[in-house]
């Protein structure tokens, strides 16, 4: 047995690489409660994996066939329509804990350097389950489905002189049709994921390799030059890799595995409370999960009271209605998302963490989140005069939030850092 | 022209939202699943008065008589007008060609219209039906104005009329809307006929989603399982972490 | 790093209970995934049993009723064939339908609930070809017999109570399906007494 532990260790170092990224890899030990988002995401994604899989094995990619096979799934399969459910109400779980994930990037300074590519990564990620989340809800066929996608593959429309083209060639139709259908589902089932997979794991390897921020904000790998108190340096052996040969030391750290494998467990059982609490009692969400409308199959000639978008694209959905001009509503919505990914640049401050910047930049975090979530709601409220005024009020706060920054954090006053993790 | 579209598609979700909808407010339907007997009613209700033009296509006649505890013999002679099988789909023949010409537009399917427009919805707008010549069915209805179906229950109900009373409003004698009244015509008693409604809501509910009370047994199952779960991985986590200070 | 010794008692307990119960959690997880496998209720209602109507059948007559994507034989066999049974099981494999082919209630010379319906798969136990009945002329190729099938693919013989012949590929009797009487003339196949 041994040998052949060593056998494959010599060939395929996979001993050496959990050492690396769990048994020995420094995490620094105050990560609190806004720490749990990025493994639940991880189980959100593989839950999202293995019931799509399932799904697949039942699902229609038709215009004639879908809706009817989804019916077929959540009546006649054994166990169908919990599979369904939990694949429907974990798109909206993946959003949710991206979305406080991304919070807790940006409340800690997590983007800064030397975090910039990791950053990246993560808006890719975030772009990618966007376009995997909308084409999956496409398709059960439903009036949403179809209503949804109608207006946002016009979107595309608004790009001068290739836009009519474009969304033709989108669609593959002069409608959206079984064609766009098919298309979609490709993509739904096999590229996207595939790529999402793919970032993922480079957006791993781009954390363990500049190592994990915290609440602090502060570095946790100093260089070994004998400033760094005897008492303040961890007990725990870590890998090689992170000390440099004990070019440095590390401070305030503990193996990932087993303290954080085992509260992220903690954290696990709390989010499969409440995912199953929906899953079993309310999967439609209020609506907002899976909305009324789509019960009914897609009718092309008839148009659903009502169009707004799943939950989680709302507040971009707010952005684009609230400038009258389309062409530079989606460009504005364009920018929405373009300035989240531009953060480690705009934002020129040293110092990471809320904790220790100025009572300016806390507020204008809190001007993000109420912006965010108001535009959230004003994208699915109907376009009254008010909401318009007010989607307007609330984009124009929203892109505040980066200006400000950007002007506020050259020559920010701050409270001084920490020596240690507090 | 696309530029339209997008303007249309947004200009679309303001205005037929407003103009669209119920112009009363929605009554609360009694809705209990967990009641087989008004969901064998309600089933009863259905197949009588909803299925010569309103199919249930996704819902196999089998289904429905397994979950409300009816026998297949009983089902089959008293309940299942159409279709061969105990397994075939609640289905009727109507030719979708026909019904467009006849009513103006497709039929909806009632399977899950209970998800789509809500309990309530359906509740009120069967008990909003109105006596109106001047519509092509006779009747008008204040949650679905312009309704192009005829009030199919009216033999139950009677011959529902919009009632006004004249009252002293600011001292002047003003006719008043007071609701719907009928001329009592029908076979049964108002509350006999809200009961009625209620049963036939309460069978679209359960036919929307027929695995509801399932569901929500294995919900608390899981729930109390994860419950435990999070107890454990609680201890476990503070046992490991008195490593950490 | 605390002082205190550690409690390696609880924490191996500890360790071992969540493990334990994480692992149920992992096996319940999996119930919808496999579950999901099993027959749909459509495939379900689809191989329902199927009930037929054996009352204007003529003597020596097969009718067809299709059972779970199966065709299903229904024989109305004459006297002279269930006569005939005992006269030539020295040249059968199986006579006494040792092999599990048939409910126990078809375990009997004729295989069947009542000696003049015999209700059989029609599908040959070698490769799955549908025999062809031969009411008057299986002498033809087995000497001496004057019912049964024979199977055009690979030559294999059935007698009247489709028990395979010596010396043919197909190694085992024909299949009776579960079935019963509802009432006199009337055969639900694919359902019986313990089933129902």
């Amino acid at each position: 047995m041994k040998n052949l532990m060593n056998w494959i260790e010599y060939r395929l170092p996979v001993v050496e690489k959990m050492k690396i990224h769990m048994t020995q890899y420094p995490a620094p030990k105050n990560f609190n409660f806004w720490y749990f988002f990025g493994s639940l995401a991880i189980v959100v994604l593989v839950n999202q994996i293995l019931t799509g899989i399932w799904l697949t094995m039942n699902y229609e990619p038709s215009a004639e066939g879908a809706f009817r096979s989804i019916e077929y799934i959540m009546r006649d399969v054994e166990y169908g329509w919990l599979l369904r459910y939990m694949h429907s109400t974990g798109a909206s779980a993946f959003f949710v804990v991206v979305y406080l994930h991304m919070l807790r990037g940006m409340m800690y300074g997590s983007y800064q350097k030397p975090r910039e590519l990791l950053w990246i990564f993560g808006m890719l990620i975030y772009l990618v389950l966007m376009a995997e989340a909308f084409m999956g809800y496409m398709l059960p066929w439903g009036q949403m489905s179809f209503w949804g996608a109608q207006v946002i593959i016009s979107i595309f429309g608004v790009i001068p002189v290739i836009g009519d083209d474009l969304t033709l060639w989108i669609r593959g139709d002069y409608v959206i049709s079984g064609a766009t259908l098919n298309r979609f589902f490709a993509l739904h089932v096999i590229a996207l994921p595939l790529v999402l997979v793919i970032l993922v794991f480079l957006h791993i390897m781009a954390l363990h390799e500049v190592g994990s921020n915290n609440p602090d904000g502060i570095d946790t790998k100093r260089d070994n030059d004998g400033t760094v108190p005897e008492e303040a340096v961890s007990k725990f052996e870590f890998h090689d890799n992170f000390t440099k040969g004990g070019k440095k030391v590390i401070i305030d750290s503990i193996p990932f595995h087993p303290y954080y494998t085992v509260k992220d467990l903690v954290g696990l059982a709390g989010f499969l409370f409440l995912f199953a609490y929906v899953i079993f009692f309310m999967p439609e969400g209020g609506g907002y999960f899976l909305e009324p409308p789509n019960f009914e199959a897609a009718n092309p000639m008839k148009t659903p009271e009502h169009i707004a978008p799943v939950w989680y694209f709302t507040p971009f959905y707010a952005i684009l209605r609230a400038v009258p001009n389309p062409l530079f509503g989606a460009v504005a919505m364009f920018l929405a998302i373009l300035a989240l990914a531009l953060l480690p640049w705009i934002d020129r401050g040293k110092v990471r963490s809320v904790r220790y910047r100025c009572g300016l930049h806390k507020l204008n975090l809190v001007n993000f989140c109420v912006s965010f979530v108001a535009l959230g709601i004003l994208g699915v409220l109907p376009a009254t005069p008010l909401y318009t005024i007010l989607s307007q009020l609330f984009s124009f706060t929203y892109f505040g939030f980066f200006i400000l920054l950007w002007f506020y954090s050259k020559n920010e006053k701050t409270k001084p850092l920490p020596e240690r993790l507090t | 022209m696309l530029k339209h579209i997008i303007a249309a598609a947004a200009l679309l979700a303001s205005t037929v939202a407003l103009a669209a909808g119920p112009n009363i407010p929605l009554e609360r339907a009694p809705v209990d699943i967990r009641d087989t007997e008004s969901l064998q009613r309600g089933f009863k209700l259905f197949q009588n008065y909803c299925l010569a033009c309103h199919q249930m296509q996704y819902q196999r006649y089998a289904r429905s008589f397994r979950d409300l505890d009816i026998p297949e013999e009983l089902g089959m002679e008293y309940l299942m007008f159409t279709g061969e099988r105990v397994g075939d789909h609640i289905t009727n023949a109507m030719d979708p060609a026909d019904a467009a010409e006849w009513f103006g537009d497709a039929i909806p399917d009632l399977t899950n219209v209970a998800r789509v427009r809500g309990p309530n919805w359906i509740y009120t707008f069967l008990k909003s039906f109105y006596k109106d010549d001047s519509r092509p069915f006779g009747v008008d209805n204040d949650v679905f104005p312009m309704v192009g179906m005829p009030h199919v229950l009216q033999e139950l109900q009677g011959v529902p009329y919009k009632a006004y009373e004249t009252r002293l409003v600011d001292g002047q004698p003003t006719e008043v809307y007071v609701g719907i009244r009928t001329d009592g015509s029908g076979e049964l008693s108002e509350e006999e006929y809200n009961r009625a409604v209620a049963d036939l809501v309460n069978y679209l509910v359960y036919a929307g989603e027929p695995y509801r009370l399932e569901s929500e047994r294995l919900g608390v199952k899981v729930l109390i399982f994860l419950a435990i779960f999070f107890v454990l991985a609680y201890l476990l986590k503070k046992e490991y972490w008195k490593d950490v200070k | 790093m605390s002082n205190a010794p550690v409690d390696h008692g609880r924490r191996r307990f500890l360790t071992i209970a969540t493990s334990v119960v994480g692992g149920v959690g992992a096996i319940g997880a999996a119930v919808p995934f496999i579950a999901s496998w099993s027959p749909s209720e459509r495939a379900r209602q689809a191989g329902a049993a199927v009930s037929a109507d054996v009352s204007k059948m003529e003597e020596g007559q097969l009718i067809r009723v299709e059972w779970r994507g199966k065709p299903v034989w229904i024989v109305k066999r004459t006297q002279e064939m269930v006569d005939s049974l005992p006269n030539h099981e020295n040249r059968l494999r199986d006579p006494e339908s040792r092999e599990p082919q048939q409910p126990h209630y078809a375990q009997n010379r004729h295989r069947s609930v009542r000696p003049e319906f015999f209700v059989a798969v029609g599908i040959c136990t070698h490769f799955g070809c549908s025999p062809t009945y031969m009411p008057n002329e299986f002498a033809s190729q087995a000497e001496g017999v004057r019912s049964g099938f024979f199977c055009p693919c690979h030559g294999s013989r059935f007698d009247i109570a489709g028990r395979v012949f010596q010396n043919v590929p197909a190694p085992t009797n024909l299949e009776v399906p579960p079935y019963m009487f509802t009432d006199e003339f009337t055969i639900l196949v694919g359902e019986d007494e313990e089933t129902a």
